[in-house]
C-alpha cells in the first residue's frame, strides 16, 4: 500500500516537472532576458501587479520590478532614464512630451457615479457632484429631487478608486464621507439598499441593482468614454522615452504582451477600459 | 525497563515543545508589535500620533490622528459593556438560580448556540436589519437638521446593540458557572434567615460570586475590543467623534479597511494602530489575571 502511494507521488512529480518544462521552453521563443523597471502612479498597482505576473509568467527570464512612486515621480524617472517605463494615471502635459516622453495609453479607468433606484434625481452636474461630497449640498431637493437627505458614501483612504474621482472633481481631501467602505461591492451594496445614497464605484462594476448617473447628461457607458465625453475617466499611460519600437528588448515585449490577448484579459479583469487603437 | 525511560522522556520533550509554541508566538508577536508600531510614533510624534483629532493618510499634507478611533473603540466597548451585562448577569441569575430543568436547558443551548455564531453574520444581520431601522430612527430625529451628516443609519449606537449581543455568550457562561459554584448551603442559610429569593440571589449570592463574574465581564470587553468584522459591517467607517448616530470608526477596523492599499508612513501607522490595540488587550488581559488571583484567594 505504501509503496504504491510513493510510486504516485512521483509519477505525479514527474508529470508536474514535464509540464513546466514544456512551458518554459514555449517561452524562452522570445529572447527578452533580464530587468525592467517599472516607475510611477499608484492607482495603476493593481494593473501593474496582475500584468508582471502574467508576463514574467510567460517571460521567465525577465524580472520585472514596479515601484509605487505617483505619476509625477514616474515620469520624471523614465525622463532621467532611471527606469524603463513611467506610468501616469494621468494624460501627459505638453512640456513632458517635448522632453522626448511617449504617451503609450494602455488603459482608461472609467468611475460611474450611482444612486439607489428610486431616487428621482438620475442627471447631474460635475460641479454639483463636487458640492454634494465636500459637504454643501445635503439634500436631494436642492438638485430638483424629493425632500431626502443625501448619504455620502466613499471609499476608504487610499484605494484607488477614491484617489481617482476626487482627483477628478479636483475634491481632494476635502470630501465629507458620511460612510467609507473598503471594497467596491459593499459601496454598490448599501447605496442599492440606501434610500437617498449616492456613491462610486469603477465602471466595470455597474449594474441593474442601481442608477447610474448621468454626469453633465452623459451616460456612464463605455462608449462615451471611449469617445472621450464622460467626464469621470482617466487613462493609465506607460510613458517611455522614445518611441516603444526604439527601446530595449525587454521593453518591447512587454507592449507586445500588454497589447496581445493575455494582456487585454488582464486588464479587462482589474476592471479597466481598453483603448481604441 | 530502559525502552520505557526513554518513551517517558521523549513524551515529556514533546509536551515540552508544544508548550513552547504558545510562548514563542506570544513573545514573537509582542516583539513584531513593538517593532512594527513605535518607527511611526517617532516620525508623527507621539502626541499627534495619539491625540491627534485629523485622519488624512493620503493627503497632501497628511494628518496621522487617531484620537477619535481611540475614543471610538472605548466609547463602543464600554456602552456595549453597560448595556450586555445586565442582560447578560440576569440571564445568568436565571439560568442557575430560577429556572426549572427544561426551559434551562432550552435557554443554555440558545446562549451556545450564539456563541457559535460567527461574527459576519452578526455584521449581515446588523447591515440588513438594523441599518435600514436606525436610519428610518435618524430621519425622525434629525429631520430637516442640515448640520447632521445623514449615514443611512451605519453608526456607532449599531455598532454598540451588536456587540452588546455578541458579548452575551461569554458574560452569561462564565457568570453562570461562578453563580452555580456558590455552595448551596449559603443559599439555604439566608432563605432560613427569613430572606426571600430575591434578597438571598441579590444579596447572598451574587456578591459571593463576585470574581467570577467579574471575570465574565473582563472577557467581554476583551471580546469587543477585539471584534473587527461585524463592526466594520455596520458602524459607517468614516472617522469621526463617538457620537450615537455619527459614522465611527474604530482601532480594528481601522486596520481592516485601509491595510489593503496602504503604502509607506500610512502602512507604518496602521501598524501602531494594531500596537494601540495590543495594549489595550493586554490591559485588559493584565486586569483579568488580577481579578482571578483575587478570587483564588
Amino acid at each position: 500500500m505504501k509503496k504504491k502511494v510513493i510510486a504516485a507521488c512521483l509519477a505525479a512529480c514527474l508529470m508536474a516537472t514535464m509540464t513546466t518544462g514544456c512551458k518554459s521552453s514555449a517561452a524562452k521563443e522570445n529572447n527578452a532576458s533580464g530587468k525592467l523597471a517599472l516607475a510611477g502612479s499608484t492607482s495603476m498597482e493593481k494593473m501593474c501587479e496582475a500584468m508582471s505576473e502574467s508576463y514574467m509568467d510567460a517571460n521567465p527570464n525577465v524580472t520585472v520590478t514596479v515601484e509605487y512612486t505617483g505619476s509625477g515621480a514616474g515620469i520624471e524617472s523614465v525622463t532621467k532614464g532611471s527606469v524603463d517605463i513611467g506610468n501616469s494615471s494621468r494624460g501627459l502635459k505638453d512640456e513632458e512630451k517635448s522632453k522626448g516622453l511617449v504617451e503609450n495609453i494602455v488603459a482608461i479607468d472609467g468611475i460611474a457615479v450611482i444612486t439607489d433606484k428610486d431616487n428621482g434625481v438620475k442627471d447631474i452636474s460635475s460641479e454639483d457632484l463636487s458640492k454634494i461630497y465636500d459637504g454643501e449640498i445635503t439634500n436631494w431637493s436642492q438638485l430638483g429631487g424629493e425632500d431626502k437627505p443625501i448619504v455620502v458614501i466613499g471609499r476608504e483612504a487610499g484605494s484607488g478608486t477614491r484617489d481617482a474621482f476626487e482627483e477628478l472633481l479636483e475634491i481632494q481631501d476635502k470630501c465629507k464621507y458620511a460612510q467609507e467602505l473598503d471594497s467596491t461591492g459593499a459601496v454598490l451594496a448599501k447605496v442599492a439598499k440606501t434610500p437617498g445614497a449616492i456613491g462610486y464605484v469603477s465602471l466595470d462594476v455597474l449594474d441593474d441593482s442601481v442608477t447610474g448617473m448621468k454626469i453633465d447628461g452623459v451616460e456612464p457607458t463605455e462608449k462615451q468614454i471611449l469617445d472621450g465625453n464622460y467626464k469621470l475617466q482617466r487613462p493609465f499611460v506607460m510613458a517611455t522615452k522614445g518611441e516603444v519600437k526604439d527601446q530595449n528588448a525587454n521593453v518591447k515585449s512587454w507592449f507586445k504582451f500588454v497589447e496581445s490577448k493575455q494582456g487585454q484579459d488582464v486588464i479587462k479583469k482589474v476592471g479597466l477600459i481598453i483603448p481604441n487603437k | 525497563m530502559k525502552q520505557r525511560a526513554f518513551i517517558e522522556k521523549l513524551a515529556k520533550t514533546i509536551v515540552l515543545i508544544c508548550a513552547a509554541v504558545a510562548i514563542f508566538a506570544v513573545c514573537a508577536i509582542t516583539l513584531y508589535m513593538i517593532l512594527k508600531g513605535t518607527p511611526a510614533l517617532k516620525k508623527v510624534g507621539v502626541y499627534d500620533l495619539l491625540f491627534g483629532k485629523v485622519w488624512k493618510p493620503t493627503a497632501a499634507h497628511p494628518a496621522y490622528g487617531i484620537f477619535y478611533i481611540i475614543l471610538s473603540s472605548l466609547v463602543g466597548t464600554a456602552a456595549a459593556i453597560l448595556l450586555g451585562v445586565p442582560i447578560g448577569l440576569l440571564t445568568a441569575v436565571y439560568l442557575s438560580e430560577m429556572a426549572g430543568k427544561k426551559t434551562g436547558s432550552i435557554v443554555s443551548s440558545a446562549v451556545e448556540l450564539l456563541a457559535a455564531i460567527p461574527s459576519v453574520i452578526y455584521g449581515l444581520l446588523g447591515m440588513m436589519l438594523l441599518n435600514p431601522m436606525m436610519y428610518r430612527l435618524e430621519h425622525k430625529i434629525y429631520r430637516g437638521d442640515s448640520q447632521h451628516v445623514f449615514t443611512g443609519g451605519a453608526n456607532m449606537l449599531s455598532a454598540i446593540l451588536v456587540l452588546a449581543i455578541m458579548i452575551l455568550p461569554t458574560v452569561i457562561s462564565v457568570s453562570k458557572s461562578s453563580l452555580e459554584s456558590v455552595p448551596n448551603s449559603l443559599r439555604a442559610a439566608s432563605l432560613a434567615l427569613g430572606a426571600t429569593q430575591e434578597q438571598t440571589i441579590f444579596k447572598s449570592v451574587i456578591p459571593a460570586a463576585k470574581s467570577g463574574i467579574l471575570t465574565g465581564i473582563v472577557l467581554g470587553i476583551g471580546r469587543a475590543l477585539g471584534e473587527a468584522m461585524a463592526i466594520n459591517m455596520v458602524a459607517g467607517g468614516a472617522v469621526n467623534i463617538p457620537l450615537p448616530f455619527n459614522s465611527v470608526r474604530t482601532l480594528t477596523t481601522q486596520i481592516v479597511s485601509e491595510m489593503g492599499y496602504a503604502g509607506g508612513l500610512h502602512r507604518e501607522v496602521l501598524f501602531t494602530v494594531g500596537l494601540v490595540l495590543y495594549v489595550f488587550i493586554m490591559i485588559v488581559n493584565l486586569i483579568l489575571l488580577n481579578a482571578r488571583k483575587r478570587g483564588a484567594n
